[in-house]
């Protein structure tokens, strides 16, 4: 199998996310920085299908130079090789996104399709739940969002989708593009072996033009928040005062 | 014109489906369309809330969810009808039928929008980050796609007459279409995302085991036991415990955080709460400068006392 998983460098604010007085980026001087959990797992998941069915796993990002700690991330945990796309600083909005992924593909497509590819149900920054279908018709394959379970039959693959009553079951031909939610399995952590294997790793780069589509960032701000006065309670006795109070007793 | 996707569930309108009408009135006159044959019974509710006219898809391809085909039936609709705007709500059906018609037509597709800005170039509000950042943005597009976030805005009935109903078949081929093959039922009961009260643990519970106070603090109200991305993370609870941007969003009367400390992630996936009772060691921790109420102190103690004081108070 050789599957290729799409991952985004995002930072991981903490308790707030703080913008920029020009509106256009948010404060990153103290942040550290990361993949979406949603992508985080895509990962995982590829890694394990390949220990299960043997193949390869890469994986791909467009982002900023920096965006190669992520790639690197990814092979300590098991994947293969590792392509960026550079982009800059500033996000591409999700048409150009999606042209890039699907232009880089295609050139790492030119020995063979992948078997599968991976997204995350939506970025964790942007959000936007729509590059990995993009690419996908791209591709002419089929694509299902928001899995949390995949099983490689022959020649197809079985995808299970979690819904507010129950599941519901997909079965795609192979090749296919699959869009990941976070659950569908716990990520490992990176192994000393792993790490080494990350440091050697060799970093690819796909140039791509880019190519923007019909929706662009105008300004980002916090959305107002409502300030609270907390009532600090002493002891279990004021805490079941509270709950007496908000009639739960 | 607007053309709505309406989301039903046997014939059930979504909550968050009447929440996109709110939105979708705003901008003009709206019909709606409904994939399958089942919700043709919808048409006095969805004039209540303000809809001319529901388009009632039928067609083999379309009995049950599929992407393919729910997008392919929206776009030949859009197209015949001349809609300027299609627009959803932002649940997972939504955004992915919206994304698949964005695709199909390669325009821009805005997911997740607060409010509208009609236009020469349409002006949008939309969320990032799950809800705890706001973006303006700007779509040039014939066809305006648009998916409304969950709880932007309430819905509303504005006590119009039934909408009238009209068939339209699409014409698909079941070439390449996705759809779902089987489905699996739950057991029905209180979940995370309805519970009244959550009591949630974070990486401050310290183990799996360590969990059992908090389920036996849940169980004195009937609630459920949530989490934070560290306890499942650590393989102390299922992700389906988990709350936040990439689990649950939850919405009861009292939402009771013990060892959580309350990053953004985190809190957006509560902040719906009506109340908030933090139990954390660090009073200045977050989880505790923002809720209503706060204990601060070690949860190990804290917990057990207020299940103790529970049952002395009622006998
Ligand atoms: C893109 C993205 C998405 C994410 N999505 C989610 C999500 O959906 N849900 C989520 O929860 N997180 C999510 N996170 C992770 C999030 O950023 C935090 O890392 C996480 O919520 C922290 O979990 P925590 O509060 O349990 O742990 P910590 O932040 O480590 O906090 C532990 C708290 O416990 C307190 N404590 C310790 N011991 C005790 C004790 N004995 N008694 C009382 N208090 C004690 C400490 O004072 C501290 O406040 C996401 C992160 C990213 C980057
Ligand atoms: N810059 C990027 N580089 C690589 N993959 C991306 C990028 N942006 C988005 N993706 C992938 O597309 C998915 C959906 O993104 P979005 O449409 O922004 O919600 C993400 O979970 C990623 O898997």
């Amino acid at each position: 199998m050789r599957i290729l998983v799409c991952i985004k460098r995002v930072p991981a604010p903490g308790a707030r996310i703080v913008v920029e007085p020009d509106g256009q980026t948010i404060d990153t001087a103290n942040l550290g920085f990361t993949i979406s959990p949603h992508e985080e797992c895509a990962v995982e998941a590829a890694v394990q299908l390949v220990e299960q069915h043997g193949g390869n796993v890469t994986v791909m990002t467009l982002g900023p130079e920096g965006a190669e700690e992520q790639l690197r991330h990814a092979v300590s945990v098991g994947a293969t090789d590792a392509i960026l796309i550079p982009a800059g600083e500033r996000d591409w909005d999700p048409q150009a996104t999606a042209r890039a992924l699907t232009d880089a593909i295609g050139d790492a497509e030119s020995d063979g399709a992948f078997d599968l590819i991976l997204f995350g149900n939506e970025s964790a920054d942007s959000g936007g739940y729509q590059v990995g279908v993009r690419v996908s018709r791209a591709l002419g394959r089929p694509m299902v969002n928001g899995i949390k379970g995949i099983e490689i039959g022959k020649g197809v693959v079985t995808l299970r989708r979690e819904t507010d009553g129950g599941s519901e079951l997909y079965e795609l031909p192979l090749p296919a593009v699959v869009g990941v939610k976070e659950g569908i399995t716990l990520p490992r952590y990176p192994t000393l072996r792993g790490r080494l294997a990350s440091k050697k790793a060799d970093v690819r780069t796909f140039e791509a033009g880019e190519q923007p589509g019909g929706q662009s960032m105008v300004a980002l701000a916090n959305p107002p928040e409502q300030v609270k006065q907390t009532v600090m309670l002493t002891d279990a006795a004021a805490a079941v005062d509270v709950m007496e109070e908000l009639g739960l007793l | 014109m607007i053309l709505a996707i309406v989301e039903h569930d046997r014939g059930t309108l979504n909550e968050l489906t009447l929440q996109a009408l709110a939105v979708a009135r705003d901008l003009g006159d709206v019909e709606a369309v409904i994939l399958g044959s089942a919700g043709a019974g919808l048409a006095e509710e969805l004039g209540a809330h303000g809809v001319s006219k529901v388009h009632v898809a039928d067609h083999e391809l379309l009995a049950d969810y599929g992407p393919d085909a729910w997008a392919e039936t929206t776009r030949q609709l859009a197209d015949a009808i001349g809609a300027e705007v299609v627009l959803a709500i932002g649940s997972d059906r939504g955004n992915e039928v919206m994304a698949h018609i964005a695709a199909r037509l390669d325009a821009p597709m805005v997911a997740n929008v607060i409010s509208v800005t009609p236009g020469e170039d349409w002006g949008v509000v939309r969320v990032r980050w799950g809800g705890s950042l706001h973006e303006e943005a700007l779509v040039v597009a014939p066809l305006k796609l648009l998916t409304v976030a969950p709880h932007a805005l309430a819905a509303s009935e504005v006590g119009g007459p039934q909408a009238e109903v009209v068939p339209f078949m699409p014409s698909l081929s079941d070439e390449g279409v996705t759809r779902v093959i089987d489905r699996a039922t739950l057991a029905e009961g209180i979940t995370l995302a309805t519970a009244p009260i959550v009591v949630s643990g974070g990486r401050g519970v310290g183990s799996a085991e360590n969990f059992s106070i908090l389920e036996e603090l849940a169980d004195q109200f009937g609630g459920v036991v949530g989490c934070s991305r560290v306890a499942t993370n650590n393989g102390w609870r299922p992700h389906s415990d988990q709350v936040g941007q990439t689990g649950t969003r939850v919405a009861p009367d009292l939402y009771i955080a013990c060892g959580i400390s309350g990053a953004i992630q985190h809190w957006v996936g509560m902040m719906a709460s009506k109340k908030v009772m933090a139990i954390n060691t660090d009073a200045e921790a977050p989880m505790v400068t923002k809720a209503d109420y706060a204990l601060v102190g070690n949860l190990h103690e804290i917990v057990p006392a207020i299940i103790e004081e529970i049952r002395n108070r009622r006998g």
